[in-house]
Order: structure tokens, then C-alpha cells, then sequence
């Protein structure tokens, strides 16, 4: 059972540079961490995919167990989890995150 | 059931001794807190696998008795 979630979590990661796992949508974020890593995503004009746990209770426990955190959101970069909302606005404020995107080699503005 | 401030230091330095740790309450009820934790053992370290390190020194009594800690790390 985890594993086919797992499975399709890898399948997710593996097929898209960035994605994030947020509770709402883009759109519509029922959460202000998630909220928050969409503004620096939008900002750094970085396209992603967003999977909204909230829509997919399999997901929402799956990727907890997935990347051993224990949180939602969570952001991916090239298959890497880099971290939650905190870490995100950390890398971000310090330039770290423009560094692992040109690095990853991820198109952004 | 909250965590008072000294078990959560406590905690942290059995798991990394030689780290410094500096709390601060962010609601005076002793169950939202965040912690400052420095410590050579991050050093090379992704931040997500130094989050990893401190939040595993809890164990389970993350997200039960200490029901919110919000978490920076850096090495000295």
C-alpha cells in the first residue's frame, strides 16, 4: 500500500524539476506555510507542479513517510526534497535557492 | 502535555552534545517554542538532514507532548 505510494510519489518527482506538495492549490492555498513557498516559487518565476495533499489523503501520509518529515508543504528540486516552508524562505533570503536552481540547471526568471 | 524548555535542551545535547541551543518561546505556554541549534556536526549537511538530526532526538514526543517547534540550525 505504501509502496505503490511511494511509487507514485517517485513517479511525480522524477517527471517534473520543481514540485511542491501543498495543502490548496496554487490558485487557492488553505495554508499560509504553503502560501508562502508559492510567493517565493512565483517570485523566483519558476515554473512547478503543485500536488495538493488535501485533495489525496494517500499522498498526504505518503509523502510524510516518503521524505521523513513530518510536515506539508513540501519542496522538491531535480527528485531532491529541500525542505519545508522555513527552509525554503531560509535558502531563499540567503540566495541559496537561485544557487541550486541555476545549478540543477532549472529555468527561471 | 508540554515540554518545558530545559527537557528540550536536554534532549537536544544528548542527541548532539556538542551543540549550543538557544529557545525561545513564541507563546507563553510552554508548548510552542523555537529553537536555534548550532553544532559541527551539521557541517556538509543538507538543511533538511540537520532538521532531521535535531527532530529525531525527540523521537516520538514530537508532535505530541512537544506539539510545535520551529527549527533553525547552522554550524558555528
Amino acid at each position: 500500500m505504501s509502496q505503490d505510494i511511494h511509487a507514485r510519489i517517485k513517479s511525480e518527482i522524477e517527471s517534473n524539476d520543481v514540485v511542491l506538495f501543498m495543502k490548496g492549490t496554487p490558485e487557492a492555498p488553505q495554508c499560509g506555510f504553503s502560501l508562502q513557498v508559492t510567493q517565493i516559487l512565483n517570485h523566483l518565476g519558476v515554473p512547478y507542479k503543485a500536488i495538493n495533499v488535501l485533495a489525496d489523503g494517500a499522498i498526504r501520509e505518503g509523502i510524510k513517510s516518503y521524505s521523513n518529515w513530518p510536515t506539508i508543504p513540501q519542496l522538491y528540486v531535480k527528485s531532491e526534497f529541500i525542505g519545508g516552508c522555513d527552509i525554503t524562505r531560509e535558502m531563499f533570503q540567503s540566495g541559496e535557492l537561485t544557487e541550486l536552481l541555476d545549478k540543477e540547471g532549472v529555468p527561471h526568471s | 502535555m508540554p515540554m518545558p524548555a530545559h527537557e528540550i535542551e536536554r534532549l537536544i545535547k544528548e542527541a548532539l552534545p556538542d551543540a549550543t541551543v538557544e529557545l525561545t518561546a513564541l507563546a507563553n505556554d510552554n508548548d510552542h517554542w523555537s529553537a536555534t541549534v548550532i553544532s559541527e556536526t551539521f557541517r556538509g549537511m543538507s538543511r533538511v538532514r540537520q532538521h532531521q538530526l535535531v527532530n529525531a532526538a525527540f523521537g516520538d514526543r514530537l508532535g505530541t507532548e512537544l506539539h510545535a517547534l520551529a527549527l533553525t540550525t547552522r554550524t558555528p
